[in-house]
């Protein structure tokens, strides 16, 4: 929702409806005292589904200006616990051979959101350092040079933050399937490109057909 | 060089990270009236509570003997919506480069929100009643005095930018300084509709 106090035109607008509001109930209240506060109850409902559907308002996707020679390619990569999945490695080893790539991993540190709240984090964290540490390991294994860092809980604020210091020319998002990704529920990926002007592959990594494999 | 070049050769300490996409200014400003209206809900409650607990409500209110100026501060009120008014006539009148227009809405804010101060002012000395006349007089006085303060921390703002006003600040471009006391002012007006109404009125 919008802030109705997010300049001083909008706050007039406020001014005027409260007026008009507060209007209604005085004269509500002197005819009678429950007529007045059906008018407020009346006005609280209207209020309410107002602010429930009401939609932010469309913002132009922002533009990620290219960093270094012009056949550089940077590739931000986002990953939750499917970070050392197999697919996501073959995808950026699909980048990597495509040209000279630059990778930067970012592990959003997931966390329960009353932890989140309660500011008890360390955990989570410490956990996502480890996927980082155990991934860039890997693609160091294979030739390919990476950086990262633990990201936010959110994983849209992660990757606008990866993006403000990395400044990527592709970013990949890598998931669980449908259903059973809290991302893809959220409309994280959709929401990725709609924001950035920049490529966005989306990669799927099924963790549980890894685990049943002999 | 472009942007991302400068950043590329930019050897400083790094430029803040910012994840919000809320201006932080806007942000500021949108989480000092939340506060507020937290504070003023506080009062309220109070006042409710004084009314509903009174055993002659509703029928009897303000409780006998005492009366509210009702007229004079519905007086009060219509000057001090006509404040909001001017304020938003002022910011129109920079964001379009009519500067004396610009300062007479804000010397014409600021004189009725001091004339509304000093009409609350008068209207204290004569309504019959003080803070040591039980609860009702408490929340009364809490109430519309904790709005008075916030008048007068108002007035204060719209000093500063008539003062800075006069020596040439703010232009088309840059008037975020008219802004932020705009809505602060807007704020304040809007709560004194709210404590009129359920304090004179209802």
């Amino acid at each position: 929702m919008e802030s109705p106090f997010r300049s001083e035109a909008a706050a007039f607008r406020l001014l005027l409806v409260t007026i008009a509001a507060f209007a209604l109930i005085v004269v509500a209240s002197w005819i009678a005292p429950w007529l007045g506060l059906l008018t407020v109850l009346v006005l609280t409902a209207g209020a309410v589904w107002l602010y429930l559907r009401q939609r932010p308002p469309a913002t132009p996707p922002q533009s990620i200006e290219h960093v270094g020679a012009p056949d550089d390619r940077r590739v931000l990569v986002v990953a939750n616990e499917t970070v050392g999945g197999d697919e996501l490695m073959s995808a950026i080893s699909e980048f990597a051979l495509g040209g000279k790539s630059e990778f930067y991993v970012v592990c959003p540190a997931l966390n329960s959101r009353l932890k989140t709240w309660t500011s008890d984090e360390d955990p989570a964290r410490a956990q996502a350092q480890q996927r980082l540490d155990a991934t860039l390991s890997r693609l160091a294994s294979v030739g390919i040079d990476a950086r990262g860092e633990v990201g936010d809980v959110d994983p849209l604020v992660a990757i606008e933050d990866g993006v403000r210091s990395f400044r990527p020319d592709e970013i990949v998002v890598s998931t669980h399937p449908e259903g059973r990704s809290n991302w893809l529920e959220r409309g994280v990926v959709g929401a990725v490109r709609e924001r950035f002007d920049v490529p966005v592959t989306h990669v799927v990594v099924d963790l549980e057909t890894h685990e049943a494999a002999p | 060089m472009s942007h991302a070049e400068a950043l590329h050769e930019h050897h400083g300490p790094p430029e803040a990270n910012r994840s919000s996409r809320v201006d932080a200014r806007v942000l500021g400003m949108f989480l000092f009236i939340a506060s507020e209206a937290m504070l003023f809900g506080s009062f309220f409650t109070a006042y409710f509570f004084v009314r509903v607990v009174n055993p002659d409500a509703p029928a009897q209110w303000p409780p006998e003997p005492f009366h509210f100026p009702v007229f004079v501060a519905g007086v009060n009120t219509a000057i001090l919506v006509t404040s909001s008014f001017t304020m938003h006539w002022a910011l129109q009148s920079i964001k379009r480069g009519e500067r004396k227009a610009f300062l007479a809405g804000m010397v014409l804010t600021f004189t009725m929100g001091l004339a509304f101060l000093m009409t609350q002012v008068v209207e204290y000395l004569n309504v019959g009643f003080n803070t040591s006349d039980g609860a009702f007089a408490s929340v009364f006085f809490g109430l519309t005095g904790l709005h008075g303060a916030h008048v007068a921390i108002g007035l204060t703002l719209l000093g500063i930018v008539i003062v800075r006003g006069f020596r040439g600040h703010y232009s088309p471009e840059h008037h975020y300084g008219v802004e932020l006391p705009g809505i602060y002012w807007h704020f304040v007006d809007i709560m004194w509709i709210v404590v009129y109404s359920a304090v004179y009125l209802i």
